[in-house]
């Protein structure tokens, strides 16, 4: 690899006085994080993978995982497309060129995003990206509600679907317990074609641009990892387009966690203005119930005052209409009373005459 | 009451006894199945498709037809529509069974159900949208669980706990809508994460907003809907103010559902348009698309209108069936039929026949409880000793 452990270990330190850099510049906002500086990253070659399966195997024995069916020198597996899974965290697909009968040899494995969406994603924080580049997991965090598994772009997370009590999530933990330990990754150790390249990332980009430029006619001018979702640690150049090698080229350059940055900054909003729109609401609605109990204790007592108004009118419209009727009454009374005497008077008047001769009469 | 000794006297070999029976049991067996085999002996989740039905429909699904509780007592205690009263009880009582359920659910799908507090009391990923589906969860389950005391206490005859909390609820209900709106919009924000798997034309940035407008109609559908199936089956619990009132809930609720409604189909095609995705309309997607919307969400909607405008009670009742099952549509669509919808067909999902048995469990474990309280706690009638407050 020409990478000598004085090297390796002084990468180490660097990393690690990066690590506290970042840690004071995190508290800035509006600052895109372009990983950690001086992690590590892999560089995979396709045009140089001859499809042995070496880095499948190492990486078999330094996880400690159950040994295949089909050992790993039968090249045979290589016939059926195949996905990482809980006993295998790194796969080697072969694809047929088109034009070409020569195969192309690409390996599979956790691509360690900068910013990983199974991080973003895991509601326990039983995933983070470690300061040496790798992305790696705390099983004795883990719910287990796979939730990683769909937020990952690559389908790479796999899970221990039949351990009915103690499943966990496994994938590829880029050797971080080597690479602490100042070793190279088994993969990357094992490679005996230099396929596999173990650095900072930042001078991986540079070796892979260079090979690019150096041989324009045997690559694509493009480093997958370099921008994919953010970017990877993990990043591979090929001589073959991506899409035709099982890489998806639609992913797009933007973070896993920008896309649900959106709803979570939504939530201080909801928090900070439904009490105050809500009893808002409720004072309104129970003011509109107060104003129309109001309204209405308003309107009876108005009728009643009303009707006490009316009703002394009324009585002094009857007394008057009484007093009248009385005074009426009096007069014709006294009318006919006045009218009988003087009646009664010119009765006694003519009589008077008429016995004027008789009186003395009586007289007599 | 001789209705109620009548009910006790009969066999209990009814034929909802006898299927809900078989159910339950098939459900313990599978129940021991999980637990002792593990996801991958009774699923058929893979590491392509890590989450199936216990997510698509015991939880997306689930969750979206529970939100009756908090749309109805919104609608009495904060904005003051005193009418629909008597909807209140029935409907926390369907959401405080359906979040339960829910919960209970989860412990079958989630690899360590032991751990489900993790993410709340000892290490929170405040990242995730899941956290805040978990955390929003937790606590409106506790909100439903104070707000369906009183019925509880009443039956109990606890009389001064129970007036206790009476007077907690209208900061109850507010509090149930603020965290209703944050986990309602966070199940769909939940899949926003994963752009390049979830077909484009029910991927959008207002996932979110889908969700939780798509909640408030479901929450009024299955409001009716429950109510039409209560009416049936348990007429004779049922006071006179329900009775009386029930008809205007119906058709009130109608009402509201068929304008919130067609505002969900103004934002979904807002949503087509934002991202420009209009040509995948002439897709087959995008005819199992226009099914979801136009079949499930513009009919149902426009059934609602005009059995309202007719007072029709039949029309309502149809049109909530319909809601209903649109709801569960647009759920497993965006949860499993258009997930992963660039795999091969081989590497797709297909639920296995015990998953399914898991959530007919769950649902039938919803009735039976449902039969069970409101057969004896005062849900369809106020107790006589606390009428009018």
């Amino acid at each position: 690899m020409g990478i000598s452990r004085r090297q390796f270990l002084g990468w180490i330190g660097a990393a690690s006085a990066g690590a506290t850099a970042v840690n004071r510049a995190e508290a800035a906002s509006n600052k895109q994080f372009g990983g950690y500086p001086d992690s590590f990253g892999i560089l995979h070659d396709t045009t140089r993978c001859i499809g042995c399966r070496k880095c499948e195997e190492a990486c078999n024995k330094v996880n400690k995982l159950p040994v295949p069916e089909q050992p790993f020198d039968n090249l045979s597996v290589l016939d059926e497309s195949r996905r990482t899974r809980p006993d295998a965290y790194t796969v080697v697909n072969r694809f047929m060129k088109k034009d070409s009968q020569l195969p192309v040899f690409v390996k599979k494995q956790c691509n360690h995003c900068l910013e990983p969406a199974c991080a973003s994603a895991c509601f326990v924080r039983a995933l983070r990206k470690a300061r040496t580049g790798a992305v790696i997991y705390d099983a004795s965090l883990c719910v287990g509600c796979r939730y990683c598994m769909v937020a990952c772009p690559f389908n790479i997370p796999t899970y221990e679907y039949n351990e009915p009590l103690t499943p966990r999530v496994t994938k590829c933990t880029m050797c971080h317990p080597r690479i602490e330990k100042g070793l190279l990754p088994g993969c990357v150790e094992i490679c005996p074609k230099e396929a596999l390249a173990f650095g900072p990332r930042e001078r991986l980009v540079k070796i892979a641009r260079r090979r690019i430029e150096k041989y324009p006619n045997a690559y694509i001018d493009h480093i997958y990892g370099e921008q994919e979702m953010g970017g990877t640690s993990w990043m591979t150049i090929s001589g073959t387009p991506f899409s035709e090698i099982g890489m998806r080229e639609d992913l797009g350059n933007q973070t896993a966690s920008s896309f649900t940055a959106g709803p979570l900054a939504a939530v201080p909003v909801v928090v900070a203005l439904w009490p105050v729109l809500l009893t808002g609401i409720y004072a309104i609605s129970k003011r509109k119930d107060k104003i129309a109990d109001e309204e209405r204790i308003d309107a009876i007592a108005r009728t009643v005052a009303d009707a006490g108004e009316e009703m002394k009118v009324k009585v002094a419209e009857m007394k008057e209409s009484m007093a009248k009727e009385k005074a009426a009454a009096i007069n014709l009374e006294v009318k006919r009373a006045l009218e009988d005497a003087a009646k009664e008077a010119a009765e006694a008047q003519q009589a008077s005459e008429e016995t004027g001769s008789e009186t003395p009469k009586e007289e007599d | 009451m001789p209705q109620e000794t009548a009910h006790i006297n009969k066999s209990i070999f009814s034929p909802f006894n006898v299927i809900a029976g078989v159910i339950i049991f098939c459900g313990l067996i599978v129940t021991i199945l999980r637990f002792t085999g593990g996801l991958g002996a009774v699923t058929n989740l893979d590491d392509n498709n890590p989450w199936g039905i216990w997510i698509g429909f015991d939880l997306l699904c689930g969750v979206a037809l529970a939100a009756g509780g908090y749309v109805t007592s919104a609608a009495c205690y904060i904005f003051g529509l005193k009418r629909y009263h008597s909807a209140v009880r029935p409907a926390i009582l369907t959401a405080f069974l359906g979040y339960a359920l829910v919960v209970m659910a989860l412990h079958y799908d989630v690899g360590r159900p032991w751990r489900l507090p993790y993410p709340i009391f000892l290490s929170p990923g405040t990242t995730s949208l899941l956290y805040e589906v978990g955390l929003c969860v937790f606590l409106y389950l506790t909100v439903l669980f104070i707000e369906f005391s009183p019925a509880t206490l009443e039956w109990l005859g606890l009389k001064k706990i129970r007036n206790l909390v009476v007077r907690l609820t209208l900061v109850l209900t507010i509090f149930g809508v603020i965290l209703s709106t944050l986990h309602q919009s966070s199940l769909g924000a939940l899949y926003m994460i994963a752009p390049s798997k979830l077909h484009p034309l029910w991927y959008s940035s207002y996932l979110p907003v889908f969700f939780f407008v798509s909640s408030v109609f479901a929450g009024l559908s299955m409001v009716i809907f429950e109510g039409s199936l209560a009416h049936r089956h348990l007429h004779h619990k049922m006071d006179e103010t329900h009775l009386k009132e029930s008809e205007g809930v119906a058709l009130g609720f109608g009402k509201a559902a068929a304008f919130v409604m067609m505002g969900y189909v103004g934002v979904k095609l807002i949503g087509i348009a934002m991202d420009n995705n209009w040509h995948y309309l002439a897709t087959g997607w995008g005819f199992w698309f226009l099914v979801e919307l136009i079949g499930f969400v513009v009919m149902p909607a426009f059934m609602y209108a005009v059995a309202a405008r007719e007072r029709n009670l039949r029309l309502v009742r149809w049109a909530s069936a319909l809601a209903v099952l649109g709801v569960v549509l647009n759920r497993l669509n965006i949860s499993v039929v258009a997930f992963n919808w660039h795999l091969p067909s081989a590497d797709r999902y297909f639920p296995s026949w015990m998953e399914i048995a898991i959530s007919l469990f769950v649902v039938t474990l919803g009735v039976v409880i449902y039969r069970f309280v409101t057969t004896r706690m005062p849900i369809f009638y106020e107790h006589p000793d606390y009428e009018h407050k």
